[in-house]
């Protein structure tokens, strides 16, 4: 589903070098876990791939599904099927939940060659869809993000996710400002989209995620590359051990 | 050599007699009449080497004739319809009672100021043209003087309770030479309230001026939509003075036009009232759009709010003045200020001036302003969902306007102007 091969990656405005060869192959139907230190890339490797300015790279390549995702404009790699999941979700005050996400999925239905969602199917499938991630008539109506708390913001999140049905989602850092609740409902939203067709990489700091959304296999990132790879045994060892013990093993 | 003196007093001659005088059974108003015309005859004509005229070239509102400007031609839905309000049409600035409703409404004194000037004894002479001559100290506003020797056309409105239904001030612009003036008042008396509209193009030069007295616990209202046809030439002066705990809120939204200046004059005079005045506007190419505010805090325990959103693109210009002065005494004063600019090319311009003035010691007073592009995270992620490019770029527009619209009270009428905003972005972005 999605293939990096050899990724090189450095800021654009200044020669600071952030990917330095990553390799990665998450098939479809698999949950992926990228785990690692602060500092050693996590995060860039999602902007990079979902097409985000600033970055430049040197270096190797990034496909989905077959298609060389870093030519593409960041609404086209939507369209092909990526998602990423904020770790910070923007506010757009003035533009309404409903308003922005019938768009991006008519804009995206538009760009796939497939016909656009009237306003009651797209109703019809909002509510039911938030509905099981307890986003109220109220919650649909407002802003985007805008006075949610970091709860809410998470599953409007996976809400999008959910209404955009994208084939490859990547989650950044998804249980950062949630409690124990909400990192079971927001869990719960993303366990239900698990499918054969689709591939997830799940990027955290904490093990604790990983006992709401089971990975299939758990990479470690350290200094811009893939350091070790393993099932989700290697998540528990680094919330026992740390990252010290697994980065002098491989340095 | 001319001086600089005569090249101001030069103009008045003709901006005072271009219109036609004021009817003679006008005895009540003849000595502001008179007032307003010695002043101008004092201080002349606005120039742009004046202060306050230095980013805005004012030759266009001086100039013995208005530039052509077409009238708009659309098949929009009509603004505020839904609103139920009591419309007050004028076409070309001249009241039009056949296309106005009926001026029976409860808990409002309303006439035409052409027949309030027939009056012998009217309650408006102890406010027209005083709010405006109130104003002109320690800045000169020599087009608001033009207006109150001038204006026959307006409209008086008198709140003795709350009224439920707003008045909406209905401008058709028929003739694309038409020059108008109006000047209107409203009083909100103790304990009433009051909310008024404005929508469409006045003329394609207008001057007008509203002089607002709002006794102690009224309540004034304003939201507006100016005129988009785009060439017209337009001049607004809007006076205040806020009485004991009492509310002024008003908010402008402006799309197209080659020349705009919105000013706002603003007194506190009793104790513990709010005033917040915003406004946000759009254009490309020619568009320059000006809002200068003067805000005086003379009581205790004000608050004051100017909120500011310029949206610029290709050639436009934004001009922001805002000045909050807080006199001696007036303690606990709360005053906020904020001015900015989305530029959406390189080739905009954005000038602001902000002025604090402060005579007391325990106030709280602050002043922001700032320009800059969109916000590069926010397009990130509507792109990252799939939204166009144009369609994102439009929603982070209205994203940075809707710190203006916010300001109106009314969540019916916030929501009429955003999707006013989002229809204007739509016919006008690429793609």
């Amino acid at each position: 589903m999605l293939e990096i091969k050899n990724l090189h990656v450095k800021l654009a405005e200044e020669d600071k070098v952030i990917l330095k060869g990553v390799d990665l192959t998450v098939e479809a139907g698999k949950v992926h876990a990228i785990m690692g230190p602060n500092g050693s890339g996590k995060s860039t490797l999602s902007y990079v791939l979902a097409g985000r300015d600033g970055y430049e790279v040197t270096d190797g390549s990034a496909a989905l599904s077959g298609v060389d995702l870093l030519d593409l404009e960041p609404e086209e790699r939507a369209s092909e099927g990526l998602f990423l999941a904020f770790q910070y979700p923007v506010e757009i005050p003035g533009v309404g939940n409903m308003t922005f996400l019938r768009t991006a999925v008519n804009a995206q239905r538009k760009a796939r060659g497939e016909a656009e969602l009237t306003a009651g199917e797209f109703l019809k499938v909002v509510r039911e869809k938030a509905k099981s991630l307890k986003i109220d008539a109220e919650m649909l109506k407002r802003p985007v993000n805008v006075g949610f708390s970091g709860g809410e913001k998470k599953r409007n999140e996976i809400l999008q996710m959910a209404m955009l049905e994208p084939k490859m989602c990547i989650l950044d850092e998804t249980d950062s400002g949630l409690d124990v609740d909400a990192m079971k409902l927001v869990s719960d939203g993303v366990n239900a989209l698990r499918d054969e067709g689709r591939a997830f990489l799940v990027i955290t700091h904490y093990q604790r995620l990983l006992d709401h959304i089971k990975p299939d296999v758990v990479h470690i990132m350290a200094d811009g590359r893939i350091v070790k790879t393993g099932g989700p045994e290697l998540a528990l060892e680094v919330e026992q051990n740390g990252y010290a013990d697994i980065l002098s093993e491989v340095a | 050599m001319v001086s600089v003196k005569a090249k101001k007093l030069a103009p008045t001659d003709g901006m005072l007699s271009r219109h036609a005088a004021a009817p003679a059974a006008s005895g009540w108003a003849d000595v502001a009449r008179a007032s307003a015309r010695a002043r101008l005859e004092t201080v002349g004509a606005p120039q742009r080497r004046d202060e306050y005229w230095s980013f805005t070239n004012p030759t266009r509102f001086v100039s013995d004739q208005p530039t052509a400007a077409q009238p708009l031609v659309t098949d929009e839905a009509a603004i505020f319809a839904d609103a139920d309000a009591l419309v007050l049409t004028f076409v070309d600035g001249v009241f039009d009672a056949a296309q106005s409703g009926d001026l029976s409404v409860e808990g409002l004194e309303i006439q035409s100021l052409t027949d309030a000037l027939g009056t012998d004894i009217h309650w408006a002479k102890d406010l027209f043209g005083v709010l405006e001559e109130r104003g002109q100290n320690p800045v000169p506003r020599e087009l608001a003087m033009l207006n109150t020797a001038v204006a026959t056309q307006g409209f008086v409105l008198r709140a003795t309770k709350p009224v439920a239904r707003p008045v909406r001030f209905n401008y058709v612009q028929s003739s694309d030479t038409s020059d108008a003036v109006m000047h209107s008042l409203v009083k909100v008396d103790a304990g009433a309230s009051l909310t008024v509209l404005e929508s469409g193009t006045v003329a394609a030069r207008c001057n007008t001026v509203m002089e607002i007295d709002i006794a102690d616990n009224g309540e004034f209202h304003h939201v507006r939509a100016q005129g988009r046809a785009h060439d017209r030439q337009v001049f607004t002066a809007m006076f205040a003075r806020l009485g004991k705990e009492s509310v002024y809120k008003s908010f402008t939204l402006s799309m197209n036009g080659v020349l705009t200046r919105n000013e706002q004059v603003v007194e506190f005079t009793g104790d513990d009232a709010m005033a917040h005045v915003a406004g946000t506007c759009v254009g490309q190419g020619d568009f320059h759009h000006d809002d200068t505010v003067f805000v005086t805090h003379d009581a205790v325990n004000c608050e004051s709010r100017q909120v500011f959103k310029k949206v610029l693109k290709s050639g436009a210009t934004g001009v922001f003045q805002g000045k909050i002065l807080v006199k001696k005494g007036a303690q606990k004063t709360d005053g906020y200020q904020i001015s900015q600019g989305l530029l959406l090319d390189d080739e905009v311009n954005f000038l602001a001036k902000p002025e604090l003035e402060i005579y007391a010691d325990d106030v709280i007073c602050s002043h922001g302003s700032t320009s800059g592009g969109l916000d590069t995270t926010g397009l990130f992620y509507l792109l990252s969902r799939g939204v166009p490019r144009p369609a994102a770029t439009n929603m982070l527009v209205i994203a940075f306007m809707d710190e203006a619209v916010q300001e109106i009270a009314d969540d019916t009428l916030a929501d009429e102007m955003r999707a006013h905003i989002a229809g204007w972005l739509d016919r006008h972005s690429e793609g």
